[in-house]
């Protein structure tokens, strides 16, 4: 079943009921078979008040993961309280039953959404793509031969030249380099990483090794450009920030974002091969470089 | 950080700057003012709307390996100018410094500049193009796709990013213009052109705009035997594009403005036949003009802030002040409307943003060739020049103000409200 069907769908049925719990306990008390006194009608409100809350949470976000389980942790609270009722006297057994039944149904609903969600979210991790992960996709055409373009990026020393968040790159083996870049608010970070795959004139893959600080993974690709036009360098990286997603929401409001950062330094790239350096403005050379995108935070 | 120049800005060529390097930076001028490197100069600056100030500002410096600074000698005020003064175009601040049609002396190079030397005259174009990527050796100089370090911001509201350009905001590059006593030019490999001795600078001054835009829109039109040409705007531009499409064959070339002086000079100065468009219906008189059949080309030498009359130029004027329409396209409307089927509507005029109600149906249906683009002034240079040299056209018979720099507010004011016969305002920044 597809979870997100069925998320909005509990999102919905949560809405409704805790609109009708919270404006009508009595007749939902009723309803049942709960006695209707001004303690239950409080216990009626407050789930109603919860209900309300998780159908906003659940229909609020495009993966509500910690929602659906906040529902399944309310259906537990709901069959405690409904299963203290059977033992009163001034119930109505048979309503109480039926209520309870309806509510292992939901439960039952509830976990395998989340559940759903918790595999997905595992596959996420595991690929290192879609919510959770983050992948760029940016591509430029340099004015320069094929060969000579594959040859400048495949010597990662090079890179710094052009990628303004990458402070240095040593190699430190046959496919192996040592990775230094700054991040957000002024940090910086470090990992090694190799070659995964080299076709000359064609192709570099590289991924960080295990125990990076931000995994991540990418590929370049080099394709003679039609009509004399040069070299399309095609460049595609996966990503897990640091902090997942809330920590790429913040470095977004920083201005880091990496899909513009990657244009940026693949534009500085053909620059480089092309006239020889990065050319500046005045007002860019007084921000220390082009204007970046207005950002809350000064950043470099 | 490549093409970063030495931060000691009292070190001379050959000595060991403060990072230990030996100081690259060939200062072979002599002359003196250049020497104190903490010298200020003045420079004509935007401050917001209706408002340019001259105030001192710092010497321009090199910045990367192929800049030359260039002492200025005229400098001139630009009628797309004037859309910064008038508050159209976005991205920029107070304090930048304005102009982009200069010329003058070399007086510094950076370390890659082989072409160009201390003493050199220079005029200088007003795109800024590296040479290098595959636009600029198309020779599409106004879209060079490295000169511009904002490019970023230019994609957002283009798509693409076109070339930087001098003293004209943000979104084209930030760089520091013209209208002051010195300029940085970058890629000065490519762009400035030496003029020969003996050329007065007011012959030559405008091959840094407004001469290769009137031709390149003259060009656009593909001009044939017999070719009847309808310009509007008789502003230099105008001006410069009627004497050009006679140079490039027009048979006959019908100039539109309301102001009768600028009329007058197109008639005189350009051999044109003039419409005055308060005076008379320009639609009717074009076609009565041409046998019914229309223009063979037209020429939009107006852009953005055409002055619309009646009901459809308040409609342009009312939607610009509640920014709901970018530009005023009246021209470019009448333009299209005009054109006879077939024909080529060519658009040097300046515009910024979005237009309403163009009769795209009209150039459609009617097969029209629309060309446009900021002048590709480096392709024209060298043979605009040479025309010059031969006597063919002396473009400074559009001049009709010098002032020195410090009067430059004065100038717009007379440039933007057309007063004292103004069609063109020639700054001297060194008069001081």
């Amino acid at each position: 079943m597809d979870e997100d069907r069925l998320a909005n769908g509990l999102g919905w049925f949560s809405l409704g009921l805790g609109l009708a719990q919270v404006a009508a306990p009595r007749s939902l008390s009723r309803m049942i078979g709960v006695e209707d006194t001004s303690g239950s009608r409080t216990v009626m409100r407050s789930v109603g008040v919860r209900e309300l809350t998780s159908g906003a949470g659940i229909l609020g976000q495009p993966m509500p993961v910690g929602w659906v389980w906040g529902r399944v942790a309310g259906d537990a609270m709901d069959l405690t309280l409904l299963g203290a009722e059977l033992t009163s006297d001034t119930t109505e057994r048979d309503r109480v039953t039926m209520a309870l039944a309806s509510v292992v149904g939901v439960t039952i609903l509830d976990v395998m959404c989340a559940l759903q969600y918790r595999r997905r979210v595992a596959g996420l991790d595991a690929r290192m793509s879609n919510n959770h992960g983050k992948e760029v996709k940016k591509s430029v055409t340099v004015n320069r031969p094929q060969e000579e373009v594959y040859r400048f990026w495949h010597d990662f020393r090079n890179l710094p030249r052009f990628a303004r968040h990458l402070v240095s790159v040593q190699v430190t083996g046959d496919r192996r380099s040592h990775w230094k870049a700054k991040a957000p608010a002024g940090m910086t970070v470090e990992w090694d990483a190799e070659v995964v795959t080299d076709r000359p004139n064609e192709l570099i893959a590289w991924r960080s090794l295990p125990g990076a600080a931000v995994e991540n993974a990418g590929a370049v690709r080099f394709v003679r450009a039609p009509g004399g036009r040069g070299t399309e360098v095609h460049v595609e990286l996966q990503y897990n920030p640091p902090g997942g997603t809330i920590g790429a929401t913040v470095a977004k409001l920083l201005g880091e974002e990496p899909g513009r950062q990657v244009e940026d330094d693949l534009r500085a790239f053909k620059e480089v091969l092309e006239t020889g350096e990065v050319i500046q403005s005045e007002a860019s050379a007084k921000h220390g470089g082009p204007a970046q995108p207005p950002a809350m935070v000064p950043q470099r | 950080m490549a093409g970063r120049r030495n931060l000691r800005p009292w070190c001379r060529s050959g000595e060991l700057t403060n990072q230990g390097r030996v100081c690259k930076r060939r200062v072979i001028s002599a002359s003196q003012d250049r020497m104190k490197r903490w010298a200020r100069m003045k420079a004509n600056c935007w401050m917001g709307k209706n408002s340019v100030q001259v105030e001192e500002v710092p010497d321009p410096k090199i910045l990367n390996s192929r800049d030359a600074i260039v002492k200025i000698s005229s400098t001139a005020i630009c009628g797309s100018d004037l859309h910064l003064y008038n508050g159209f175009i976005p991205t920029m601040e107070k304090g930048d410094i304005l102009g982009h049609e200069f010329m003058g002396e070399v007086v510094e190079v950076g370390n890659k500049v082989e072409n160009l030397a201390a003493g050199d005259r220079v005029v200088v174009p007003f795109p800024i193009s590296c040479g290098n990527c595959w636009s600029c050796q198309k020779g599409l100089f106004s879209v060079c796709e490295n000169s511009n370090p904002n490019a970023w911001m230019a994609e957002e509201v283009y798509g693409h990013s076109p070339a930087g350009i001098y003293g004209y905001s943000h979104l084209l590059g930030g760089y520091a213009g013209g209208q002051a006593q010195y300029a940085r030019v970058p890629y000065a490999d490519v762009g400035p052109i030496k003029i020969p001795d003996g050329m007065p600078d007011e012959k030559v001054l405008f091959l840094s705009d407004v001469f290769p835009t009137g031709y390149m829109a003259a060009e656009n039109c593909d001009i044939q035997p017999g070719d009847v040409i309808a310009v509007w705007g008789c502003g230099p531009v105008g001006q410069l594009a009627i004497k050009s499409a006679f140079l490039l064959g027009a048979e006959r070339v019908i100039a539109i403005d309301r102001f009768p002086y600028r009329l007058n000079m197109a008639q005189v100065q350009g051999g044109a036949e003039t419409l005055n468009y308060e005076e008379v219906d320009v639609l009717d008189a074009l076609k009565e003009m041409t046998g019914g059949r229309g223009p063979d080309a037209c020429i939009d030498a107006v852009g953005i802030e055409a002055h619309g009359t009646g009901l459809v130029g308040a409609y342009d004027r009312a939607k610009q002040a509640v920014r709901v329409e970018t530009d005023r396209p009246f021209v470019l409307r009448e333009a299209i409307r005009a054109c006879r089927n077939g024909g080529t509507v060519s658009v040097p005029g300046v515009y910024s943003g979005f237009v309403d109600k163009v009769p795209f149906g009209s150039a459609m249906n009617r097969g029209l060739t629309i060309k446009t683009g900021q002048t590709h002034v480096q392709r024209y240079l060298r043979p605009l020049l040479e025309r010059i040299q031969n006597g063919e056209i002396d473009p400074s018979f559009i001049v009709t103000h010098r002032l020195p720099l410090e009067d430059a507010p004065r100038g717009y004011e007379i440039f933007k409200n057309k007063l004292e016969d103004c069609v063109k305002v020639v700054l001297k920044p060194q008069a001081a």
